[in-house]
């Protein structure tokens, strides 16, 4: 078993004919991905690696049966593109475009919350089942199938977190980043709970980052809810306050949101935290062994 | 990005939000003319900076005569202003706002911004306006008090007026702070702000409710739609590397250390910083070369961290996603050429393409350490530039 996405899973790709949106294409369709449609409009009619693109997202579901979607869409039509995903009924949409108006996104937030679709994103890498699909922008040979659940706010420091796994031999269930926005669909306590359910994960690895109290509040949810182990690392010790570090989410302010308040919680919720990034893999390995 | 007070005060102004009158000067010559405009001969002369805490830093001055506001203005206009936020290097004051001083009856704090756990707009006042709000927070917070905004909906009618009653007006002054606030909460609409704060608010002995000071962030992810604030950015005042490295879709922020850092990605950009530290070396900068960068946005990335001459080694960590290894490795070698490399270079390259990349960097005969991790990585930088001590 995995989280979110597996085997069967039938993918549209919203933004097919754009640059990222092909190339990323090609490389999900290689990793084994079930990419059935994409979505471009204006351009309905043509085939990209053979997949037949669609005008809208309604027709692509209607003629595929797709039932996720990965967005390439550019930030100003991404808000939109999200909201048709839903309302055409796909249940699982994947935003990779980074840049989205906060404004745009807290509306979009707002419409979720009367419907059971999912987002993940945006501004994230995507999604990935080890061996099953690959809905995202990650490097795929970096995963191998296994027991470690990784979940984090960012994209290439989730790559070195998984390729530390990977070079010891510890295989992944679902690796998915959440997004490095301030505003995002899918937060770490609703991975957590997936994950705590997830009979094949057997252990979690949580990267969080300065800004904001996404960690503080999944500090507390493990506390209450979750009894797999978890290991931590929190990044931005070094960085100045004021100052957004890249991600729009990345920011002390005020005197909050600092690794030091962040790293706190999560310890006194049982998690072990690591100082050093690259301490991630070797102190997983050692978990797992106690358990 | 961040508005001066007198833009901020435009756009104000255009919402039928009430601010002094005032004046924008950048020398002493036009502050004569401005200041015979005033009625009651005494206005305030105020630095216009990206930095809150002016006035402990001398950077707000009330003058009662011609003379004084000329004085005023010369000692500000050119000098470098030091508040709690702006660091000791203080900021150069180019532009001066001149405004007629008001006879205040009372200071109220009214603000706007992004909750970040609710997910929607959030209005915050107090009656305690005029100090810093995180103040007010953490010695009287039940003095704060918060309302949200439905993001589709907007703000209601009646959501305006309980601020207003809050804020501990009535009568006519309450329909009209509810006005107010609810002109305030367009313009944060409107505008795309990540913060609008009023601080203070006031009301006059006139009994009229002015914005006597404010600040205006606007969301960069929405400059796109705001053609407007492209052509009030300032890069001068902000790190001047930090403005060339906007304009060339790199980001990047200058810090206190020596070792400068090329990383992709916010995330491992931070988490290369900081295993910098944990091995005792200290950062020189951030930097996030993006995504799908080419080689001349790798290149200028090299010129920006040179830039800095106290950068003493250099560490590349890059882990290929978007970004391919072997564009990086032709970036190093560009950059090599072009500005010549004089002190230790550590590469760890992993992820899309890197056998290429290592092979292009082989066939260079570059001098530059090869690291296998980001473990070791960090351990060769630091070593080679203590080593170099």
């Amino acid at each position: 078993m995995s989280i979110l996405i597996h085997n069967d899973t039938k993918v549209v790709c919203q933004g097919i004919t754009g640059n990222s949106g092909k190339f990323h294409t090609k490389h999900m369709l290689e990793y084994g991905t079930k990419m059935v449609a994409g979505v471009t409009p204006g351009k309905g009619g043509i085939r990209i690696y053979d997949i037949p693109v669609f005008d809208s997202v309604k027709e692509a579901v209607e003629k595929t049966g797709c039932d996720t979607s990965i967005i390439y869409v550019p930030a100003p039509f991404a808000a939109d593109a999200i909201i048709e995903a839903v309302e055409a009924g796909i249940s699982l949409v994947i935003c990779i475009t980074e840049g989205i108006p906060v404004i745009d996104m807290l509306k979009v937030k707002t419409y979720l919350t009367t419907k059971s679709a999912r987002l993940i994103g945006p501004n994230c890498p995507g999604v990935i089942t080890p061996g099953q699909s690959k809905i995202g922008i990650m490097p795929g040979y970096i995963h191998r199938p296994g027991p470690v659940g990784v979940v984090s706010r960012s994209g290439t420091l989730t790559y070195e977190a998984v390729w530390q796994l990977t070079q010891r031999n510890i295989g992944q269930s679902t690796c998915l980043g959440i997004g490095g926005d301030p505003v995002i669909g899918t937060s770490f306590i609703d991975v957590l709970k997936l994950f705590q359910a997830d009979y094949d994960t057997l252990a979690i690895v949580l990267i969080g980052e300065i800004g904001g109290s996404a960690e503080e509040e999944a500090a507390e949810f493990i506390k209450k809810e979750v009894t797999k182990p978890v290991v931590s690392f929190v990044a931005g010790l070094t960085a100045p306050a004021g100052k957004r570090m890249g991600h729009a989410g990345a920011i002390i302010s005020g005197g909050k949101g600092t690794v030091k308040e962040k790293v706190s919680c999560l310890r006194d919720a049982g998690v072990v935290v690591v100082d050093n990034p690259a301490d991630i893999g070797e102190t997983i390995e050692k978990v797992m062994r106690q358990k | 990005m961040k508005l001066y007070e007198y833009q901020a005060k435009e756009i104000l102004c255009k919402h039928k939000i009430k601010v002094p009158h005032g004046v924008v000067v950048t020398d002493t010559e036009t502050i004569a003319e401005a200041y015979g405009n005033f009625e009651d001969k005494k206005c305030v002369i105020k630095a216009q900076v990206h930095a809150g805490g002016r006035g402990k830093g001398g950077g707000i001055k009330i003058a009662r005569t011609a003379e004084e506001a000329k004085r005023f203005t010369s000692e500000m206009i050119g000098s470098r202003l030091i508040t709690p936020q702006t660091g000791n290097k203080g900021i150069k004051v180019k532009k001066i706002l001149v405004e007629e001083a008001l006879d205040i009856k009372k200071e109220l704090y009214l603000a706007i911004s992004i909750d970040r756990s609710t997910f929607t707009p959030i209005i915050m006042c107090s009656t305690e306006g005029g100090m810093e709000i995180e103040e007010v927070a953490s010695k009287s917070p039940g003095k704060i008090t918060k309302e949200r905004i439905d993001p589709i909906m907007g703000i209601y009618g009646f959501q305006a007026r309980k601020i207003a009653h809050d804020l501990g007006l009535t009568g006519q002054l309450l329909v009209e702070a509810a006005q107010f606030i609810a002109n305030l909460y367009e313009v944060f609409l409107v505008n795309d702000c990540s913060l609008l704060e009023i601080n203070p608010l006031v009301l006059t002995s006139k009994e009229e409710i002015v914005a006597l000071d404010v600040k205006m962030d606007i969301d960069d992810n929405a400059l796109f739609r705001h053609k407007e604030f492209l052509q009030m950015r300032d890069f001068s005042e902000d790190d001047a590397t930090e403005g060339k490295a906007t304009e060339s879709g790199l980001s990047y922020i200058g810090l206190e250390g020596n070792i400068g850092c090329l990383v992709n990605g916010a995330g491992l950009a931070m988490a290369t910083m900081d295993i910098i530290k944990f091995y005792g070396g200290m950062p020189a900068n951030f930097l996030d070369v993006g995504g799908d960068a080419p080689v001349e946005r790798v290149t200028t990335a090299f010129e920006l961290i040179f830039s800095d001459q106290k950068v003493k080694g250099v560490l590349v960590n890059i882990f290929g996603g978007i970004m391919k290894c072997d564009i990086v490795a032709e970036g190093i070698i560009q950059a090599v050429r072009k500005v010549g490399i004089h002190v230790p270079l550590v590469v760890r390259l992993e992820g899309t393409n890197v056998r290429v990349a290592k092979k292009i960097l082989d066939n260079s005969e570059l001098n530059m350490i090869v690291a296998e991790s980001m473990r070791d990585a960090a351990e060769k930088i630091v070593r080679a530039v203590n080593d170099k001590e």
